[in-house]
């Protein structure tokens, strides 16, 4: 019988082509779309008609001399840090006790549920929800700070900027410290169980376990982590935009999005400053990440390269040696 | 073999427990303040704040709540039909274009995965002018389209399938589907499919809870009241309307918390799996 062979690759083609038409429509030409913007005097609600400028770079240079996008660049990176480092904290301490065979931490199911449970509530209702918890006269707060004594008079804590940074930060790190453990601990029940195994023979406690074998273990999801997390953190918007009015006292907790909103959807309808400032943000973001990935991924890679050469120059003497025997 | 277990140290646990219960009780107070103060009136609240006693003005809030621009209806029918259009398109498409890269042998294959892992990281909000300008010139702002069809193309989902799609799909079963005279469309609806049920359980979750949590898009886009998703519905007790109405506004947060309060309490424990699935693939 002869058989007839039949090519299917067209398919391949045919079914990727839904993602590939959609991304270039909602994707691809958008980005096209805010580059070639962040050139031209568009602006206003309702206008469509623009032209490019006689000095190409002339929005670029209003955003980075702009001191208001210089504070929502600081307020970004600030809010961000100090969200993510205890976060990153906690999450390792919380996966390593999770984790931990000797101490079993029993009703670990119902900590994880709980812990990750603020991560899937909308965050504009988280946002709106911590504003009245820290309201002004009368919040649950203010009412647990007279009560206890802490304060005669209630306090008007959004309205003091390192408070109102510090809860945006908090409600990020409350929202996400969660998420973060939970992906460590799948992280670490991915090591390789034997190297704990001839730790523990070896001797060593459970802190250097942590230290000399999680850890080091642990690179490429920490990585991931912390990259997912930055480009959170740099489009961070429905928390600061909405916890406290116009972003509070000297626009404490204006942050680039939320300055990117601002220029284009109120005042004069800046679209080509907020395009000029997406472009800068996006650059930023990419070489960021790049920068991530390439020291983490070297220091690995650097390693490998070392180990590899250790290995041949033994092998070469093991060599050496059979041939003198 | 005498191979010593050693114990656990009593203090260092009961460090451990107590720092637990006490991230716990971070994670759910606020929302138990929230709950119970929806149910209590202004002065109360202006009382004191906090109570862990409800109160009996549930119905009276509610009626200040939805007596101003606040409509919780129909922002939960709105959420409800741009949450289930993007979830559906996002886990069909995925799956197919995950099909797409594991089945078929073609030439741009290998290249199209890498744009796509390189795609995944785009943060959306930074394309956001762009992508207003476009609509409005083709007139689809104050319209669900433009929040449920960009769902079709969601890289980081199609990575996801295509991982769960590699160990788990057999090509023998396509082939023979294939010597029955099935035709590759068919194939995908009817084989395929039901074999990837767990992996787009697991995404249509979040898909889901992703899309009806969105602000950002749904701010540029809606113009009109009566199209205002869930989150902006919430964004409008910020406003100076329900500035005093403290029981309705925490009433207002709460009737938006619930419905992913009643889908996270059914189904945490495939949310959490799920979770830790998606975490491995950096």
């Amino acid at each position: 019988m002869k058989k007839k062979k039949i090519s299917y690759a067209k398919y391949g083609y045919i079914f990727s082509l839904p993602f590939v038409i959609t991304f270039c429509i909602f994707t691809l030409y958008p980005i096209i779309f805010t580059v070639i913007l962040g050139f031209t005097d568009f602006k206003g609600l309702g206008n469509v008609t623009w032209h490019f400028l006689d000095n190409p770079f002339q929005n670029f240079e209003a955003i980075l001399t702009a001191p208001t996008f210089k504070t929502a660049l600081g307020n970004t990176f600030m809010i961000w840090g100090w969200n993510f480092l205890p976060q990153i904290l906690l999450a390792l301490l919380l996966a390593a006790i999770f984790t931990n065979v000797r101490n079993k931490v029993k009703g670990q199911g119902f900590f994880k549920v709980v812990f990750y449970m603020p991560n899937i509530i909308t965050a504009a209702t988280v946002a709106i929800l911590f504003g009245a918890l820290f309201g002004y006269p009368m919040g649950p707060m203010n009412d647990l700070f007279t009560t206890m004594g802490w304060s005669d008079a209630p306090i008007h804590f959004l309205q003091n900027k390192w408070i109102a940074r510090g809860v945006v930060s908090f409600i990020q790190f409350w929202m996400w410290y969660g998420y973060t453990m939970i992906v460590l601990i799948s992280g670490i029940l991915g090591i390789n169980p034997e190297l704990y195994e001839a730790a523990d023979i070896d001797g060593a406690t459970t802190v250097q376990q942590f230290f000399y074998v999680t850890i080091p273990n642990l690179r490429t999801v920490l990585i991931y982590t912390l990259v997912t997390s930055l480009i959170g953190g740099l489009t961070m918007f429905d928390i600061p935009n909405l916890l406290v009015t116009k972003s509070g006292p000297n626009n404490a907790t204006l942050t680039t999005s939320v300055f990117i909103y601002n220029q284009a959807f109120s005042g004069s309808y800046m679209y080509n400053r907020a395009s000029a400032a997406s472009i800068i943000m996006f650059v930023l973001i990419s070489i960021l990440s790049a920068i991530v990935f390439m020291l983490m991924q070297d220091k690995s890679e650097v390693a490998e390269k070392k180990e590899l050469k250790r290995i041949e120059k033994e092998m070469k003497q093991a060599a050496k040696k059979g041939g003198t025997l | 073999m005498n191979k010593k277990v050693r114990r656990a140290n009593p203090v260092v646990m009961t460090i451990i427990y107590i720092l637990c219960i006490i991230l716990a009780i971070m994670s759910v107070m606020p929302f138990v303040i929230m709950i119970i103060n929806s149910t209590r009136s202004t002065t109360e609240i202006q009382q004191h704040a906090i109570s862990l006693i409800p109160s009996t003005y549930l119905m009276k809030n509610f009626a200040v709540l939805t007596g101003k621009s606040f409509n919780p209806v129909k922002g939960f029918i709105n959420s409800i039909i741009v949450a289930t259009g993007a979830t559906a398109c996002t886990v069909y498409f995925s799956t197919l274009t995950a099909y797409a890269l594991v089945v078929y042998k073609w030439k741009l294959r290998d290249g199209f995965f890498t744009f796509i892992m390189a795609v995944m990281m785009i943060p959306s909000q930074v394309v956001s002018i762009g992508f207003y300008q476009f609509m409005y010139k083709i007139h689809l702002t104050n319209n669900f389209l433009p929040l449920i069809l960009p769902a079709i193309a969601a890289p980081t989902v199609v990575f996801f399938m295509r991982q769960f799609m590699l160990p788990s799909l057999h090509i023998d079963i396509i082939n023979s589907a294939r010597i029955d005279g099935a035709k590759e469309f068919y194939t995908f609806n009817r084989i395929v499919l039901p074999i990837m049920k767990p992996a787009i359980a697991t995404q249509a979750i979040f898909a889901f809870v992703t899309s009806w949590n969105r602000l950002f898009e749904p701010m540029i886009l809606l113009t009109k009241q009566e199209l205002y998703t869930m989150p902006m519905m919430v964004s409008l007790l910020k406003g100076d309307i329900y500035k005093t109405e403290f029981g309705s506004i925490y009433l207002g947060l709460t009737l938006t918390v619930l419905p992913l309060f009643i889908v996270y309490f059914l189904l945490s424990k495939y949310i959490i799996a799920g979770v830790a699935l998606g975490g491995v693939k950096g």
